[in-house]
Parts: structure tokens; sequence; C-alpha cells
């Protein structure tokens, strides 16, 4: 693409020298609208950031002058690769919670659960190589999976997530292919985005699927402490030991601005991302890692739990109430037991990114459901996230969004007998939606 | 020139309010560099205080879109009493609204497409199949649905066949409740800024810009090396004069004041029609308007400058 010509202007000279997986890093539409929605003014339903600031920052603050004042050297020092020893230990008593029994040893500490996404990735994924995931599925993960140039293949889900009758079939038929899936990645818990959880009886049918087909499963769980009834699920790497690489993360249990999360990974595994680890940071962040430590050695931070699921409880219950209330008829909605979102699907014929700019002029914002696929599927779907604005806020947003969607569902009334769908891949969102 | 300080607004709640950051925060750092105080400030319900309290300066408002472009900043301007650069309120209400500048245009002998604008509701009164037919009657199936009065290419769609326009009004009454429905013009699509110093408007050098086979879109926009620009624009010297007229008649007919970009199409034969005309032309590092700037061998900060100091000389500030 270079040229000589004296004329030409503005390009990226460097626009010869990319990578072919960085083809889909371009500006989109659809991030140019989420600019908007950043804005105080519009009430986001798009952003998947926890409220923070619910968290006790006097104690946080002291214990982080603490950890200067007592262990300023090792805190602002390298770390190793695989992370602080006592961190790691930390985890396995959190991770206990969902049933885990795990060793220190196993643990990776990563700069947020998605660096371990990336290096899982990163160690077992070739161009070309395949991945089934639900669909939807987390966006960001897509877009790890596209920058190691892996096809994401989808597997339909009901209320009660993945049906493990649809996974055998899809990975039987990418064997059949010769195109067999090397990863399963789920998250089975309060997904995102779909806010639908893989139900208990499915899940050592899913974890006997995915063995038979000698499919490594990648379980994503950010959310699992974040269930707003009953107990905490049993994460499926509770069952199955040598068959999954967990990823956890303190970014909904604690603060996303620390970035720390890990891999939990059979040791084979471990030792390639932690080689993998160290070629990407060289150490995490130490303050970090003994900042979350020391919180969750001296803190009551199974009561400030308790205190953030009690308000994503009645904030996801603003939602589903005001749902009810407000929707026109032919939308429905998924019910999350957890987590921070509910999946909404509109009626025949309308486009949910077509609709967004109406959205967004009337003060309210969601993410489109194309993002969440890899394939342009989820046209009539969208993301609503419970987790940020408060109930009031909520209320209005779902108002707003509801008269946007009848004021959409008269244009097709007035365009649908004359209107096909028009083509257009998936544009992701970007990160601070994910 | 070191007493004379700049409030450059950017952001706001259109669409563009991405693109208008980056234009703004462009503006600033070529201000700050030509040796000028600058504040930078988003649209908000600080913006007003701010201006009534920090003795401003002068405005340099860097804002794409609705509330942008259509004069409402303007106007809020003159309500506060502040010295602002570009064009008066009402002038950009017209060169804004497409249907508008438009019948202007034509009033004062310029080509645009051949075009029909109509709103949402008469879509849905009179029937879609019905009215869309007779629009393909009138101008083709090969037509341009735009929002009457938006930016940044948003809503935009290209309709190949009369079955992809009730899908392109869709998307296109998404961001506005009329649609501009325009014959296609095919040629080379060129952006022509024009600048006034003080001594009467001037195009700068055409900017020409090849999208390749693809749509001049919002992607293509803002991805660098998306499309290629070229500056000057390789037409025939005296096409690129005929450009050059245009856009400054269009420029003058608009009633615009020190800056403007317009948006064209050159035919084959040489004619050059009008797409629109902005009063507040992109100034990101993609954008043809700094590009234009420095093949005429301007600076963009002292541009800038420039442009402050007349603005505040116009107000009858000495600086
Ligand atoms: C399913 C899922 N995985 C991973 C992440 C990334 O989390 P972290 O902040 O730990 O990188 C998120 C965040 O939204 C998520 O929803």
């Amino acid at each position: 693409m270079q040229s000589d010509e004296p004329s030409r202007r503005g390009a990226d000279p460097w626009l010869g020298h990319y990578a072919e997986r960085a083809a889909g890093m371009v500006a989109s539409e659809v991030r140019a609208l989420f600019a908007v929605a950043s804005r105080p003014e519009i009430v986001s339903l798009a952003g998947g950031m926890p409220n923070v600031s619910a968290l006790p920052m006097d104690a946080v603050a002291g214990l982080m002058a603490d950890l200067v004042t007592e262990r300023g050297p090792v805190a602002l020092q390298y770390g190793s690769a695989q992370g602080d020893p006592s961190l790691r230990e930390t985890i396995c008593t959190v991770m206990a919670e969902e049933g885990i029994d795990a060793h220190p040893d196993d643990v990776v500490v990563t700069v947020g659960s998605q660096q371990a996404l990336d290096l899982v990735a990163r160690v077992f994924l070739d161009p070309g190589d395949t991945v089934v995931t639900e669909g939807p599925t987390y966006v960001t993960a897509l877009g790890t999976f596209a920058a190691y140039q892996a096809r994401a293949v989808h597997v339909d889900m009901d209320e009660r997530g993945v049906l493990p009758e649809a996974l055998a079939e899809t990975f039987a038929r990418l064997e059949r292919a010769g195109r067999p899936a090397k990863l399963f990645y789920t998250v089975p818990t309060f997904q995102n985005p779909a806010g639908v959880t893989l139900a208990a009886e499915r899940r050592l049918r899913v974890l006997e699927v995915c063995r038979r087909a000698k499919v490594l499963v990648l379980e994503d769980n950010p959310y699992g402490l974040l269930h707003l009834e009953g107990e905490p699920m049993r994460a499926l790497r509770a069952d199955a030991p040598a068959d999954v690489v967990y990823l956890g993360s303190f970014s909904k249990t604690l603060a996303p601005g620390l970035r720390v999360g890990w891999a939990l990974a059979p040791s084979a595994v471990r030792d390639k991302l932690v080689l993998a680890a160290e070629s990407a940071m060289l150490s995490h962040s130490a303050f970090a890692q003994l900042a979350v430590d020391r919180y969750l050695r001296t803190q009551p931070w199974q009561e400030q739990l308790k205190a953030f699921r009690e308000m994503y409880r009645e904030r996801r219950d603003a939602m589903l109430d005001s749902l009810e209330q407000h929707m026109p008829a032919g939308v429905s909605w998924t019910r999350p037991g957890g987590g921070f979102f509910v999946w909404v699907t509109l009626p025949e014929g309308l486009d949910s990114k077509a609709m967004l700019p109406r959205a967004v002029q009337s003060r309210v914002a969601y993410v489109p459901g194309t993002g969440f696929y890899a394939d342009g599927a989820g046209r009539r779907a969208m993301r609503l996230s419970y987790c940020y604005p408060p109930p009031e806020r909520i209320r209005d947003g779902v108002r707003t969004l509801a008269d946007v969607i009848g004021t959409e569902l008269e244009l097709w009334e007035t365009f649908g007998a004359t209107a096909h769908p028009h083509s257009g891949g998936p544009q992701t969102p970007g990160p601070d939606h994910s | 020139m070191s007493d004379l300080n700049v409030t450059v607004i950017a952001g706001g709640l259109s669409p563009e309010r991405e693109v208008s950051l980056r234009s703004g925060s462009r503006v600033a750092d070529a201000l700050r560099r030509a040796g000028v105080e600058v504040e930078l400030r988003d649209v908000g319900k600080d913006l007003l205080p701010a201006l009534a309290q920090d003795s401003p300066g002068v405005v340099f408002p860097v804002l794409h879109g609705i509330a942008g472009e259509d004069g409402t900043i303007k106007e809020v301007l003159e309500l506060a009493g502040v010295p602002y650069v570009g064009a008066r309120p009402h002038a950009c209400r017209t060169a804004f609204d497409k249907t508008t500048a438009k019948a202007i245009l034509d009033q004062s002998g310029l080509k645009t497409p051949e075009s029909v604008t109509l709103p949402k509701q008469a879509f849905h009164d009179l029937g879609a199949a019905a009215l869309t037919a007779r629009v393909v009657e009138r101008l083709g199936a090969e037509l341009f649905v735009k929002p009457r009065a938006c930016g940044s290419a948003f809503g935009v769609s290209r309709v190949e066949s009369a079955g992809d326009l009730p899908q392109a009004l869709m998307a296109c009454f998404a961001y506005h409740d009329e649609a501009l429905i325009e014959r296609r013009v095919t040629g080379t699509e060129i952006a022509v800024g024009v600048a006034d110093l003080g001594d009467g408007p001037r195009a700068l050098p055409v900017v020409e810009i090849d999208a390749g086979t693809g749509l001049y879109d919002y992607t293509a926009r803002y991805t660098p090396g998306a499309v290629e620009f070229h500056c000057p624009a390789r037409l025939p010297a005296e096409v690129a004069k005929e450009a050059a007229r245009v856009a400054v008649a269009a420029h003058q007919a608009l009633g615009l004041l020190d800056l403007s970009r317009t948006d064209a199409i050159v035919t084959e034969a040489g004619e050059v029609f009008v797409l629109e005309t902005n009063v507040a032309p992109g100034m990101t590092e993609t954008s043809t308007y700094p590009m234009a700037l420095e093949e005429a061998g301007l600076d963009f900060g002292v541009f800038c400058r420039d442009l402050a100091a007349l603005a505040a000389h116009r107000h009858g500030l000495s600086v």
C-alpha cells in the first residue's frame, strides 16, 4: 500500500506493516455512541462497571497506607511471574466458597481475568483453531480469540444454560469437518451477557461431553459470588480438576481498578501459563496483589460481599419490575439469579444496533446483541446491565427504552413488509462496556 | 498575541462526541504551541457559569452534529456575550439543515444532487411501499439516504437497489425524523476547505478522498489508512479551480464566517455537485481540513490563533 505519489496524505504510513490479526481493529459507530453514553446525562444500561463507591473507602485507604509503611520495599519491587504466594493462598480460600479444592501452587495471578484469558489463548490457540462458546458470549473473549486468529463457534443456550446435547453435536460436527474444537469457553454462572446460569443438573453432563470430545474447559467465573439468591453455585472446576482451567477475578467482588484476577490450572498447563505470563508482563503489580491480599485478610470481605449482593439485588429487581411494567408486547428477557446482566430479545424485525442512535438521543444506552456473537447473530437482542445506575435511574432508563422500542415498532410497521434485513458484521463495543 | 486566551469547547452529547473530543484536543494543542493560553471544556451544566466567570477570552467551538453545528451553541455564546470563532447561529442552522442548504445553494446557481426530503410520518400515512416506489421512479434506485441534519456520515446508507431503500430509511430515522434521499452522483469525492483570515474567503487546496470500492462511512473516516487522501486532488487544474470556486460560493451563499468545509463530488465531465457544507469541520488526525492547511503551507496552530484573534476583533476586543 506504500505509494510514492506526492499528493498522498494522512494515510497511516505503517499500513502495510500490520499483522493480519489487526484487520478488525477499526473505528466503529457503536463505539462512538458509547462515548456519549458515558456522559452523566445518559442513563447507561450499557456498561458493566461494578459500583465500587459502595466500598469502605476509608478502610481501603488505611490498609494501602499501612502496606506502603510496613512493606514498601516489597510492594514497590518486582515480584514473581506466578504472583504473590500469600495472595495465592487467599485466592484458594475464596474459591473454596464455590466448592473448589485447590493448591496455591496451581494459581497464576494475572492482570484481571482478562489477562488469564489472553494467556490461555496464547498457549493453546494457533491461527485457524476452533473455540466453542456459548451464544451469546462475553464480547472481550471474542476479541481475544480473534486476536489469536482462532474461530469462535457458538452453541445455543436456553434459560438453564448451554444445552449439553447441542454441545456434543457441535463437537462432533467440528470433528467431522476436520476442525476439532480445542477449548470450550464458558461463563457458566450469571453469564455475561445473557444473565443465564448453567443449571446444576446439566453441569456434570457438560463436563462429560467435553471430556469425551477431549476439549479443554475454560471456565470464566467473575460473577460466581454475586448470587442474589440462595447459595453460590458449585464451580465446574470443583468436579473436574484435570479438565478445567478456571478463571477468577476480584474485579466484581472488590474493585476492577486493582486489576487482580487469576487462573487455576492443572499443573502442566500452569507451567506454561507462568512462562507466558513472564513474557507478557514480567510480573504483576506487587502493590496491587499485596493490597488485595491485605484487604481479604484484614477486612470483613464476606460481609462486604453481602452488602454488594443486597445492592445488586435491589437494582436487578428494579430492572425486572420496570421491564415487566413498561415493555411492549413481544419483548422478552432473562431473569438472572446473580451477576450484572439481563438479555432482552426484541420482536421480529427490530434491529438493536440500528435502534441505538435513537436510544442515545433519548438518553438511554444499551449494548446491541451482535457484539456478543462472532457470526453476526444477535440482531434482535441487547444486553442491559443493572450494576451501575441506582434503582431510580434504572427505572427511568427502562421506561425510556420501552418508548424507544415502541417508536421502532411503529417504524417497522411502516416499513416491515418491504424491508429485508441488511447485512454487516458485528461491531464490538469498547472495553469499558465489557 | 500572548494576551489572547481561548476556550475550546468540544464533546457534547451528539453521536459525534468522540470525533469532537479528538478535534478539540488537537485544536487546543495546536493553539498552545502557537503560544495561546487554552482552556478545553465540555458541554455541560458547568459551561455557562465558567463562561460567565473565568473571562473565557475567545471561544473556539469544535462541536460536531446536533447542538454543535445546528446553531445552538452559537446562540448560547451570543447569550453569554462572548466572542467566538465561526458562523453566526442563523447561518449554522441553515447550513446544518441539508434540505434548506440545498435550496439556498440551488438559488446561487450551485449544483447539488437531485433529491427529495420526506418525514417518517409520510411513509406511515401514505404507505411505505407506494411512497418509496414513487421515489425510485423519480430518482432511480442508486441513491444515498441521509438524515436531514446529522454529521460524520451517521445514519447514511448507500442504496443499490429499490429493495435496500426501506432498511436505509429505517437506519436514517434512528438519527432524525426526516430523510434526505439523493440521487447518487458518481465521480471523485472531494473536500474543499474555506478559510477567511479577514481578507475574504479563500479555498484551501482540494482534498480527494479515495475510499476505494467502499463507502466513506464512519469507520472509513476515523480509521487511519482506511481511505486514501490526495492533496492536492488529482484533478485537472481547471476542475480544481472550479471546485474551489464552488466551495467559496457555498460559504458565501450560506453566510458563513471564518472557516467551512464543502464536501462535493466531481463528475467525469468535471461538474461539481455539492453534498454539504460544514460549519465546524473535523480537525482529527484523519480529517481533511488540517491536511489542506498543511498543503497550503499554513501552520495549524497559527491559523487557529489568527481565527481567534479575528473573532476577538469582531467583538471589539483588542488583542
Ligand atoms: C465474563 C467475563 N470475563 C472476564 C471479565 C474481565 O474481568 P477482569 O476485570 O478480571 O479482567 C469480565 C468483565 O466484565 C467478564 O464479564
